[in-house]
């Protein structure tokens, strides 16, 4: 009984840390938010050029506003930093030594637009929510698809591309649609399927197959691998990394119904509401005026 | 204030409640559990075999070694070099990528694959622990066992043997509860174990704080009992010691 309670006292204790921890820190950062964010404001101002004076009042507003609860606009001043896992062709991806891709491509521009320098940092698909919400990283850009879940924790972007999960199965697979999947489950079949982990394409078909019969593995790549090994029966995940995919490997074949469409944004933290603003208009812009397709275009070529 | 306690609740509802979420975390505590506990008699096994082997070619006088013992040491030393010198992910990504290529991803398969992995592993680290605690007993020990007529063996097993363990039960503790918390690298193969279970909450609701401090919790909980019957053993071990 003695032992318990010392248990519970140490685990209260260890919480009492953690709320200390988290309320200091924002103290901290009260005190340090109001240059920051004036500096910042100033600096912008000139580099927007047009629309500068369209958005000058309103980020003057907001400033003002947001200046007790935040740092400035970006985490590290002039720099947009986007978290990424650049294992995902043709979204992003290593050329040689740098990140390049559809989401590289889409950040540059924005980050043009907004007048800040953009610096691309590569990590795991899961920590890059955290990321953005802890304030390591500005936002979050991955192939991201918003949900409901997902939208409680953090702020999305207008959507700007449309994703869509398939289905990748070896040639003498028996598994010829997505209704086959359905049925072997329904059937008691001892069916896997690999995923990504902490991607839509392993909460789908949790949810549609039950947790039993998906297997998630840290990125596209192993899921592949597994799936090549007969580890497991067919892999979902979406359909531009699944082009490459079945491109690279010999004997994978990508089933011709679709699984699930989806729509991706950026990830950006809700303490960030003015971010989400400037970052929705840049990319409003950067869609009508079909930047936005143009890159599209050039990494997604039509069959 | 206000605001960090609503950020808690919503992450308590999604990590536990929301679909019935925390039963990722129960059948996440029972395949670590199951991984860590065979994992370590697999480990204990092993370690105390090689450790008998090296310590027994070590302890020979110079001029007369066995060269059968000679041979075994050499395989034991390689054993420790490479697992040693190896990352335990690198270990068990070749164990289930290359050597069991083709097994099924069934659970069964995974944490049979895991067990073989961290039993290896943690042997080789337990062996080096036995090895220092059988080192540890003065030589005169072992002669005055063998000078009131025991054999080798049985002065080994009742007089070398009960005090190294004596000697090397803090050690070996330490070594369980690395390995009980390096059990979590499991989630590369795809095994759904403790840390998994968070790693998937975070990956539907994008929740980071609380999932991850939960396992922190419960990972801690389970070091703590650990420890706890570590403490028993000890206690009840040195009560010979006081005569």
């Amino acid at each position: 009984m003695k032992k318990l309670f010392a248990l519970l006292l140490a685990m209260a204790m260890c919480f009492a840390l953690l709320t200390g921890c988290g309320s200091s820190k924002e103290t901290a950062d009260d005190v340090n938010a109001e240059p920051a964010a004036t500096e910042d404001a100033q600096e912008e101002t000139p580099a927007e050029g047009e629309d500068a004076q369209e958005e000058t009042p309103a980020e003057g507003e907001d400033a003002q506003e947001e200046t007790p609860a935040e740092g400035g606009l970006t985490v590290a001043d002039g720099v947009l930093t986007m978290g990424t896992n650049a294992a995902f062709p043709p979204y992003e991806f290593y050329d040689g030594d740098t990140i390049v891709g559809i989401d590289a491509e889409i950040a540059a521009a924005i980050a043009e637009k907004l007048g800040l320098e953009l610096q691309i940092v590569d990590m795991d698909f899961g920590s890059i929510i955290t990321a953005v919400q802890t304030g390591k990283i500005d936002i979050g850009m991955a192939g991201m698809t918003v949900t409901e879940e997902r939208l409680q924790n953090v702020n999305f972007s207008t959507s700007y591309a449309t994703g869509i999960q398939v289905v990748i199965v070896t040639e003498d697979s028996e598994i010829a649609s997505v209704d086959d999947i359905a049925a072997k489950v329904d059937a008691g079949e001892d069916l896997l399927i690999g995923c990504q982990e902490a991607t839509t394409g392993a909460i789908y078909a949790t949810g549609d197959f039950g947790d039993d019969h998906v297997i998630t593995y840290p990125n596209g790549a192993t899921a592949v691998q597994a799936l090549q090994k007969g580890k497991v029966d067919c892999v979902i995940i979406d359909n531009q990394p699944a082009l490459n995919f079945v491109a690279a490997n010999d004997g994978l074949v990508i089933l011709d119904t679709e699984y699930v469409t989806e729509d991706y944004a950026i990830a950006i933290s809700k303490d960030n509401e003015e971010l989400l603003n400037q970052i929705n208009a840049a990319l409003d812009e950067l869609i009508a005026d079909g930047t936005v397709q143009e890159i599209l275009d050039k990494y997604i070529v039509a069959e | 204030m206000e605001k960090l306690i609503e950020v808690l609740k919503l992450g308590i509802y999604q990590t536990f409640i929301l679909k019935d979420n925390y039963q990722y975390f129960v059948r996440g505590v029972g395949i670590t559990l199951q991984v860590t506990l065979f994992s370590l008699i697999f480990g204990l096994i092993l370690g105390v075999l090689v450790a008998i082997i090296r310590s027994a070619h070590d302890q020979q006088p110079e001029n007369r070694r066995n060269p059968v013992l000679g041979f075994f040491n050499v395989l034991a030393k390689i054993y420790l070099t490479v697992i040693r010198g190896t990352p335990t992910m690198v270990q068990l990504l070749i164990m289930w990528f290359v050597i069991w290529a083709g097994t099924r991803s069934s659970e069964a398969n995974l944490i049979r694959c895991a067990v073989l992995t961290f039993g290896i592993n943690s042997g080789a680290y337990v062996a080096e622990i036995v090895r220092s605690g059988i080192m540890s007993i003065d030589k005169g020990q072992m002669e005055a066992g063998r000078s009131v007529g025991l054999s080798y063996a049985q002065a080994m097993r009742f007089v070398v043997i009960p005090q190294a363990f004596k000697n090397v039960l803090p050690a070996l503790g330490n070594e369980m509860i690395t390995l009980l918390k390096e059990t979590s690298i499991v989630t590369v193969i795809g095994l759904k174990d403790l840390t998994k279970g968070a790693m998937i909450i975070q990956g539907n609701t994008y929740q980071a704080l609380v999932p991850f401090f939960a396992i922190a919790i419960i990972y801690l909980v389970m070091v703590l009992l650990l420890t706890w019957v570590m403490g028993k053993v000890e206690r009840r071990l040195r009560e010979s010691d006081l005569r």
